[in-house]
């Protein structure tokens, strides 16, 4: 996506050019610029990133094409392409359009709406920890998600609604109560922590006052799952990160200035309170519509963005690298478990939560040794 | 330079009151900054001097009174409309991880840039003559976690000066440097308010260097009150200190710049003071 954002400009048919050309100049910045002849336009391209965001997409496409021609059923790209363009053959269009594409859209929108919002939260909070997973707003769309089943006993649509209910909710309560004595990163880390021990507790309780069906579903649904996702569901997650990853790339700008501190960034024009709450609110929104869509999936969120800012290597969020980075994770993630573990039906969120438990560890490690040094 | 008190300065605050978490630091506080000053506020701890700078760069917003830049409330105007007019370097800030010097002080022209202006010749001519007057166009390529604190003070420097504003705010900017380093800092604002005539206010804890400096000085007392405020060679008494920071002393010339030197008075001469 950045890719055609930052060199769209120029193939447009203006002439681009080095913004260093002149050479009596001295080289300041980093990364490339381009710049339009009249000065109208002028874009700061990053190459270590651009390569980064290239080689991520070559990557979705390849999973893409793994996931759409490999399964029960082999079907060759060319198969795919008729299904997908409406020719195909009345097999390959229900395999391709009912059963494969709907569970990859489902797990590209899902994976790049979790990364995006782990990494707004985590720059928010400068601290590496502080992704919706771990302080609370997943535990608290489960909690909504529980309470529509046990007590409501809802249908599908409920229960989405339900878990996007308590996702806001949630990140409203922690906001509400850490706002109270200034809004410092580690704070809101530790008082999430609190409130998702708390609501796990909830959950639990939730689930033992309800009967074995119920359970069952509910226990079926906290393993977060990419099985039997249909275009409802594509769609609805598909609106969601349409309408808010444009919102958070918007404020990115403003999100790499808040990183330098509230005075600093108010100083350089930012109004910190109102972009803190909006990029908030994007976050927040962003990881409740995909708890909703496929219930929660762990460390997504919190990895994702570290492993995309450590590849890129420069300042600042990096939001369109990590939404790839997440969607390329957890669209190999479901890959893997569905072909690899094949013929057992394993939930993506087991292989998530591996993958994410032994991340967790390396950085719980890793940080501790730093802050000792 | 001597002191316009007239109510067409370009940053006034009128009738401020102050307050941190609920405890009051000031109130009804007046303070009129001096176009094309150096105004240096000196004061002893937690008197107030850093809450002001803070309401005059609208970080803190005032329980009660206005600040006004340029004919207007401070408040009036859109966030990125004062930092193009006003800059402030706070007392501390965080460099995001492994940023170059270059990116750093590029980050300065935020408040001119637009989503499709993100590195205009301006912007570019704006970064280079700031890091140069400051001496960091060597380290454009350098990461600032690598540098010194002297030089890092010079890159945040350079980061308010790469805004382009006339109107400049420093909160105790030599904090955490050794003397050759505070020296350097406050040479380089001399050399901005002289030549540029930029209107430079600064906090600062040492009374010598704000009588050195200082084309106009604010001493605040405990509680947010105006002691004086002058030209430091007028209002610079032993009685003013003695009264403002409870130390006896003597003021003599500045060997150096004839400027008021403040000499602590001995342990022992203020010893006797108190049994006589």
């Amino acid at each position: 996506m950045s890719a055609v954002r930052k060199a769209g400009t120029p193939a447009t048919g203006t002439t681009g050019r080095e913004g260093r050309a002149g050479t009596s100049k001295p080289r300041v910045i980093s990364g490339r610029v381009v710049r339009t002849r009249g000065g109208r336009v002028s874009l700061r391209v990053q190459g270590r990133a651009l390569a980064v965001t290239s080689v991520l997409l070559v990557a979705l496409v390849v999973i893409m094409g793994i996931s759409l021609t490999t399964g029960d059923f082999e079907l060759s790209v060319g198969e795919v392409l008729r299904a997908l363009t409406g020719d195909g053959t009345g097999g390959a269009d229900f395999i391709v359009n009912t059963l494969r594409m709907p569970r990859l859209v489902t797990a590209l929108c899902v994976g790049a709406a979790l990364a995006v919002s782990g990494a707004v939260l985590q720059s928010l909070t400068r601290n590496a920890l502080g992704s919706p997973d771990i302080i609370g707003f997943t535990n608290g769309s489960a909690t909504g998600a529980l309470v529509v089943i046990v007590v409501f006993h809802g249908s599908m649509t409920e229960i989405a609604v339900g878990a996007l209910i308590g996702g806001l909710v949630t990140a409203a309560v922690v906001y509400l109560l850490v706002f109270g004595g200034g809004m410092q990163g580690f704070r809101l880390v530790v008082m999430g922590i609190g409130v998702s021990a708390l609501l796990l507790a909830v959950n639990s309780y939730l689930i033992t006052r309800a009967s074995w069906q119920e359970a069952l579903e509910a226990q079926a649904w906290l393993i977060g799952s990419l099985g039997n996702r249909g275009w409802d569901h594509a769609v609805a997650i598909g609106v969601a990160v349409a309408v808010l990853l444009p919102l958070a790339f918007g404020l990115a700008g403003r999100l790499s200035m808040v990183e330098m501190g509230d005075d600093t960034a108010t100083a350089l024009g930012v109004d910190v309170a109102r972009s803190r709450v909006a990029l908030l609110f994007v976050s927040v929104a962003l990881a409740a519509f995909a708890t909703a869509v496929t219930g929660p999936i762990w460390f997504i969120a919190l990895a994702a963005p570290q492993v995309a800012r450590k590849l890129i290597r420069s300042p600042g969020p990096g939001l369109v690298p990590a939404a790839l980075m997440g969607a390329v994770m957890l669209a190999g993630s479901d890959l893997a478990v569905q072909r690899l573990f094949s013929p057992a039906l394993l939930p993506v969120g087991t292989a998530t939560g591996t993958i994410g438990g032994l991340y967790l560890i390396w950085l719980l490690v890793t940080e501790s040794r730093k802050s000792r040094v | 330079m001597t002191a316009t008190t007239a109510p067409t300065a370009r940053l006034r605050a009128e009738d401020l009151t102050l307050s941190y978490d609920r405890r009051t630091v000031a109130t009804s506080l007046g303070v009129v900054i001096p176009d094309h000053s150096f105004t240096v506020i000196i004061g002893p701890n937690a008197c107030g001097k850093s809450t002001l700078l803070k309401a005059l760069a609208r970080m803190l917003r005032p329980a009660a009174g206005q600040v006004y830049l340029d004919g207007a409330a401070i408040s009036s105007y859109r966030s990125r409309e004062v930092a193009r007019r006003l800059g402030l370097l706070p007392q501390s800030s965080t460099a995001p991880g492994g940023i170059t010097v270059g990116d750093l002080v590029a980050r300065g022209r935020y408040p001119h840039q637009r989503l499709l202006k993100q590195w205009t010749a301006q912007d570019e001519d704006a970064v280079i003559a700031a890091m140069r007057q400051t001496g960091v166009l060597e380290l454009a390529d350098r990461p600032v976690d690598d540098l010194s604190g002297g030089q890092r003070q010079r890159v945040w420097l350079s980061m308010v000066l790469a805004q382009e504003t006339s109107v400049l705010l420093l909160d105790e900017p030599t904090t955490y440097l050794d003397i050759a380093h505070q020296v350097e800092v406050l040479d380089l604002c001399a050399d901005l308010h002289e030549r540029k005539g930029h209107t430079i206010v600064a906090v600062l804890h040492d009374l010598n260097q704000a009588c050195r400096y200082a084309s106009h000085l604010v001493v605040m007392r405990a509680g947010g009150v105006i002691a004086a405020e002058g030209d430091p060679a007028t209002i610079m008494t032993a009685e003013l200190v003695e009264d403002v920071f409870g130390l006896p002393c003597r003021i003599i010339d500045d060997p150096e710049t004839g400027t008021p030197l403040m000499v602590p008075t001995a342990r022992k001469r203020r010893a006797m003071a108190r049994t006589s």
